[in-house]
């Protein structure tokens, strides 16, 4: 039965289903429970923000508190996966990548090809990601398109907790290296979910506003964005067709394809910057595979080429507003 | 210093130094042809720690081993015909020769991959580590990294997670005097390698890596605590390569005859017939036949590797993903 609870209760019932259900699950991270060998209370934080709280009680010995070591720890997970393990491994922040990498796309990724298909690396990555809480920019990062950029490695992007909670049952149970990214702006946002158990399966967009005039594909929060543009555009009389492809590897192009050759104009919103990212690759996709079909030039709604700004007339400038979509969906509309 | 060996084990021992030695002396010999793809990084000289500690390990404990690996392979029980075909980039290889020398794996084995990355391997090996202890089993993990490795980030990581979580893991660093063309004499700020144990309140232990008993001893002493729940060790083991970093490697920044001496004066298997001998614990004649044995194993694998058919144009995209 579906009831409303947050995307960070989602993730959390998430983990703790999965671990019901597969002994062989286990979460570890920095302060996952908090208060390893502390005089205080255990499961003090149950991680920075709360989301894997309460689950150290639950399932006595396989929450385990890392010191802060990610290469060490995130290496771990991915040694504990090749001997049987899911692991479940928090990265806090994915700005963080950046002293673990090896670990990810030079071992995880590679172990299934490297070793001629004998490798099986279940494990599961999960980190915040995005900008909005004046963390500037070292804490705000977005860098799923780096990620996706790696074969070996999946990417999921949920952008409401229906998806969370079933996108991170599919990723625990996938058997490929899956890098979980978690909005820390959607963290209290509230949405239908279901109890029981389920799975959201990989590479299957979802289209959130069905619409003729224009196609907007949108990358994790931006969905939501995407979303208040759309409803804008509507009482103004155009229909938005609104893509959210949830993973963006695998992704789902042909969704994506079907739409704009029904609309012949794309709108790409991704949070992250320009170069070398989500909406230059959708925008390369289409300009490859639809040209015909297009009526106007695409247009990229993004974050731009700098690090994300502290004060926060800075960063509200830097992050994509719906009134910067909806300028853009006119754009293509009114292109002639 | 007593040996804890039955006759079988000092058989077993030598001839898999003697297979090392034999595959890496005969790669030596054909890579200088140009007709094997890529580098390779040879293990002679340093085959007694290899032998000598993995003869502890069952199937079900894993090591994680360098981009100097070949050995590392062979004392897990790598089959060395695949290997070779892997080496010489053929579809019957170890890895579908995808891998080649450099990321040789057999997870059936216990052989989590050679590395191409020094110091990769410290923080996977936690990890099954990890898993063995959680399942409740005494299995153990061996870390084996280079003095190069030992001033990774990663390595110090790995034994402080260790040492934390109370891992049996066992980190060995063989130290060859070298990473590359940088002597360790150099790069490595303190005396020794082992002296860093203390930093994590674990057991550091020196040993001879020319010295395959001592080796032995050294290894199975950490291995067993490690097992009993006692927690990791750190384990250097000094040794020599006879080769350089890679093949091709001049040399240069060698004292002129280092090699030739470690080979006539300490040689690990010289060293292992000499004392076996005497003690009459294994005959010559036993010896002499498992080198005809060993080498016409390695000589029918490179026959067979050279035969090998390469991958196929549809391999190219096979094994990205269990499932995409």
């Amino acid at each position: 039965m579906a009831r409303k609870i947050t995307y960070q209760q989602a993730i959390n019932e998430a983990l703790d289903q999965e671990m019901t259900r597969d002994p062989s699950v286990i979460v570890m991270g920095e302060d996952v429970a908090g208060g390893a060998g502390a005089p205080g209370e255990e499961d003090s934080w149950g991680g920075v923000l709360g989301v894997t709280k309460g689950l150290y009680a639950k399932h006595p010995g396989r929450v385990l508190d890392t010191p802060i070591s990610e290469s060490g720890y995130i290496g771990a997970a991915v040694g504990a996966a090749c001997n049987g393990m899911r692991p479940v491994a928090e990265l806090m922040f994915i700005d963080f990548m950046g002293v673990c990498f090896d670990q990810i796309f030079n071992q995880a990724a590679k172990f299934r090809y490297m070793f001629g298909g004998k490798a099986k690396t279940p494990v599961v990555i999960r980190a915040m990601y995005g900008a909005g809480f004046r963390a500037a920019a070292q804490h705000s990062q977005c860098l799923y398109n780096i990620f996706t950029h790696i074969p070996g490695l999946k990417v999921v992007l949920p952008s409401n907790p229906y998806d969370a909670k079933g996108l991170l049952i599919q990723s625990i149970r996938d058997n490929d290296p899956v890098i979980f990214l978690e909005h820390k702006a959607l963290y209290t946002m509230e949405g239908d979910v279901p109890e029981e158990s389920y799975i959201v399966p990989f590479g299957e967009a979802a289209v959130v506003q069905e619409g003729d005039d224009v196609t907007i594909v949108a990358f994790g929060r931006m969905v939501n964005y995407a979303k208040d543009a759309g409803a804008s555009l509507r009482k103004k009389g155009v229909q938005c067709e609104i893509i959210d492809p949830r993973t963006t590897s695998p992704m789902d192009f042909d969704t994506i394809l079907e739409s704009v050759e029904r609309t012949g104009r794309l709108v790409i919103v991704d949070e992250s910057h320009p170069r070398c990212s989500m909406a230059s690759d959708v925008s390369g996709f289409i300009a490859q595979e639809a040209f015909r079909a297009l009526k106007a030039p695409i247009q990229m709604v993004t974050a731009p080429h700098v690090p994300v700004p502290f004060a926060a007339s800075l960063e509200d400038l830097y992050i994509p507003s719906p009134a910067r979509i909806e300028e853009a969906v006119m754009r293509v509309k009114e292109y002639r | 210093m007593s040996s804890s060996l039955t006759r079988e084990g000092l058989l077993q021992a030598y001839r898999t130094m003697r297979t090392i030695r034999e595959f890496e002396e005969r790669l030596h010999v054909d890579f200088a042809t140009g007709e094997i793809p890529g580098f390779v990084h040879l293990y002679a000289g340093e085959e007694a720690s290899a032998t000598g500690i993995c003869m502890h390990l069952n199937r079900d404990d894993y090591i994680a081993s360098t981009h100097r690996g070949h050995g590392h392979c062979i004392a897990k029980g790598v089959d060395p015909v695949g290997m070779m075909a892997e080496i010489w980039g053929k579809r019957t290889g170890t890895c579908k020769g995808k891998g080649g020398s450099m990321h040789i794996a057999d997870l059936d084995v216990g052989m989590l991959g050679a590395n191409g990355i020094v110091g990769g391997g410290g923080p996977l090996i936690c990890g099954t580590a990890l898993a063995s202890k959680l399942r409740g089993s005494n299995n153990v993990g061996v870390c084996f990294f280079g003095d190069g490795a030992s001033n990774q980030g990663t390595i110090f990581e790995a034994m402080n997670l260790a040492a934390v979580w109370k891992l049996p893991v066992i980190f060995v660093g063989e130290n060859n005097g070298y990473a590359e063309a940088t002597s360790s004499n150099f790069s490595v700020a303190c005396e020794n390698i082992a002296d860093r144990a203390s930093a994590f309140g674990m057991p550091g232990v020196i040993t001879d890596g020319f010295d395959f008993f001592a080796v032995h001893e050294a290894a199975g002493e950490a291995i067993k605590r490690a097992r009993e729940g006692g927690g990791p060790t750190l384990l250097e083991v000094k040794l020599s390569r006879y080769y350089g970093h890679f093949e091709g490697d001049q040399q240069t920044y060698r004292a002129p005859g280092e090699v030739q001496k470690l080979r006539e004066t300490k040689d690990c298997l010289m060293q292992f017939a000499r004392r076996v001998t005497s003690r009459g614990e294994l005959s010559m004649a036993e010896l002499e036949a498992i080198d005809v044995e060993v080498k016409t194993l390695i000589d029918a694998s490179v026959v067979k590797a050279k035969a090998d058919p390469l991958p196929l144009p549809e391999d190219l995209m096979a094994d990205v993903y269990v499932s995409y």
